[in-house]
């Protein structure tokens, strides 16, 4: 194999007609896979506050609570933003299929208070 | 001390790499001529974490040992559970361990290219390479739900399966990675300026890479025949054409070598793994509580061999873990090859090597030697840390520790 300099120049001068790998944000558009690991969403139609989501989270992000009664149990999920690591563990936990993580990654805000939130 | 020697410490902010470690370098004209490797600047305590832990929780802390072997790390920790356990993995998951073990060789690679390039003045190279890693991490994405901690491992299996729609996209991905790799090597092999800045660099000689224990491709570089997917199968390896490609220049430019082949060896094993995929299962049921037993597992990372060691005690939380990640036997052998070197050459050579800092840093208390255990609490470990920086200047008594 013949050993030269300039390898890179003819390639470097392909990249010129090339449409940019980048592209704007926020105001392009931003594709994000339909089963991507974002904010996580909550339906307690199902829940019968088993708690195993809570107990596996690796992060303590997650919080169950009975807001009714001991016999007309109704259920809030609190999550901590600030902890989750989106690792999406609490949606295999859940066995009645309450809990489902969304594409939804714009998730920053100005105040602390904003991260602690119920679903 | 010799008048004419200087030493100067590069760190602990960014060397060459963006992680923390601090390089005393001694210096004789533009000669290096000693150099101590200074890394623990990022301990995380995460072996303590996991302990504290259930199993699947740790499955998350683990993962996050290292931002780009993410994915061989939990394989390791899975491994060595599931043969506690005495669980078998379903075929079908095993293929898919394999293929993601493969996507992120192809990524950790890409990344490399661009960072050594970076470190050389050919930011072309950083562009071009990073441009295309960004392929497999929409791959990856696609796959996991996230780039990076793709989480697809599990306890007795995957998390999630491989769709028909999938393996077409990473098809394509494959095919273009192919031609730009083809591209990388024809740079890596016939460029003069490459060679010329990189031949004879951070030389490791093949007796040295071995006393060094040097692991992936600092050892394969330096013409040490190994690889864990080879000399010990895990997975679906068993079953995969890997080739174990190796080099004989022993510096950095057979590290480059290594590393732009491999990428194309890592495309032929996905290409075999999707044509091969068996059909089932991707999980098997596992129990919470592990029975008693302790089990190492070893894993080929794309930085070299990561070794997991689980101890358990029979209940739902290890007793120990142990994470020797590849960094950490490669940092052994840097000193030996920072010297004879120039300065301006230190940062390629700290970065031929693939560094990752925060994985390797573990807690550790020298003793004389007599023996005996010695346990440090809390209080004294803080007690320490306090007169550490208390010596340097910096009092940090008065710092406050959050509680959550």
């Amino acid at each position: 194999m013949k050993k030269r300099p300039g390898v890179v120049a003819g390639y470097a001068m392909k990249q010129l007609f090339r449409k940019p790998a980048t592209i704007k944000y926020p105001q392009g558009d931003l594709v994000i896979e339909h089963n991507y690991r974002g904010k996580l969403s909550y339906n307690p139609a199902n829940c019968i506050g088993c708690n195993l989501c809570v107990r596996d989270c690796p992060a303590d992000a997650l919080e169950i609570i009975n807001v009714g009664t001991k016999e007309n149990k109704a259920f809030e999920c609190h999550l901590s933003l600030g902890h989750c690591v989106f690792c999406g563990q609490c949606v295999d936990s859940c066995k009645k299929g309450c809990l489902a993580l969304t594409p939804n990654i714009e998730l920053a805000g100005l105040k602390k208070a904003d991260f602690k939130m119920k679903l | 001390m010799n008048s004419k020697r200087i030493t100067i410490p590069m760190g602990p902010q960014h060397p060459s790499l963006k992680e923390p470690s601090c390089f005393t370098i001694t210096l004789e004209g533009e000669k290096v001529v000693n150099a101590v490797v200074g890394v623990g600047y990022n301990h995380r305590g995460l072996e303590k974490a996991s302990e504290m832990r259930t199993y699947i929780q740790d499955l998350y802390i683990i993962e996050r040992v290292c931002g780009i072997c993410s994915h061989t790390h939990s394989t390791a920790f899975c491994q060595a559970i599931e043969e506690l356990a005495g669980v078998v993995i379903p075929p079908r998951a095993a293929y898919i361990r394999v293929i993601m073990a493969e996507l992120e060789r192809l990524h950790s690679h890409l990344l490399w290219l661009g960072i050594a390039g970076h470190e050389i003045g050919f930011d072309t190279l950083l562009m071009y390479s990073w441009r295309d890693r960004e392929q497999v991490l929409d791959i990856l994405a696609m796959l996991g739900g996230n780039r990076v901690n793709y989480g697809i491992n599990t306890l007795g299996g995957v998390r999630r399966d491989l769709e028909p729609h999938m393996v077409d996209d990473i098809r394509q991905v494959l095919n273009y990675l192919e031609e730009q790799d083809k591209y990388y090597i024809d740079l890596a092999l016939r460029e003069t300026t490459l060679a010329a800045r990189l031949g004879g660099v951070g030389r490791l000689s093949h007796e040295d890479a071995i006393k060094y224990g040097a692991v992936g491709p600092v050892a394969r570089s330096s013409g040490v025949h190994t690889d864990t997917r080879v000399d010990e199968p895990y997975a679906a390896y068993s079953e995969m054409p890997v080739n174990v490609i190796t080099d004989n220049h022993c510096d950095v430019f057979g590290r480059t070598v290594v590393r732009v082949l491999e990428i194309m060896d890592s495309i032929g094993i996905i290409r075999y793994a999707l044509e091969n995929i068996p059909d089932g299962e991707i999980k098997v049921n596992m129990p919470r509580k592990i029975p008693a037993g302790e089990m190492l597992s070893r894993t080929e990372a794309p930085r070299g061999e990561d070794v997991h060691y689980v101890r358990s005690n029979g209940t739902d939380k290890p007793d120990r873990v142990r994470v020797r990640a590849a960094s950490e036997a490669n940092w052994h052998g840097m000193a030996h090859m920072l010297e004879g070197d120039y300065l301006a050459d230190v940062p390629i050579i700290i970065a031929a090597i693939d560094p990752c800092y925060s994985c390797t840093d573990r807690a550790f208390v020298l003793s004389d030697g007599n023996g005996g255990e010695q346990v440090w609490d809390w209080q004294r470990l803080r007690q320490y840390s306090l007169d550490f920086y208390r010596k340097r200047g910096v009092d940090a008594s008065k710092l406050k520790i959050a509680k959550q």
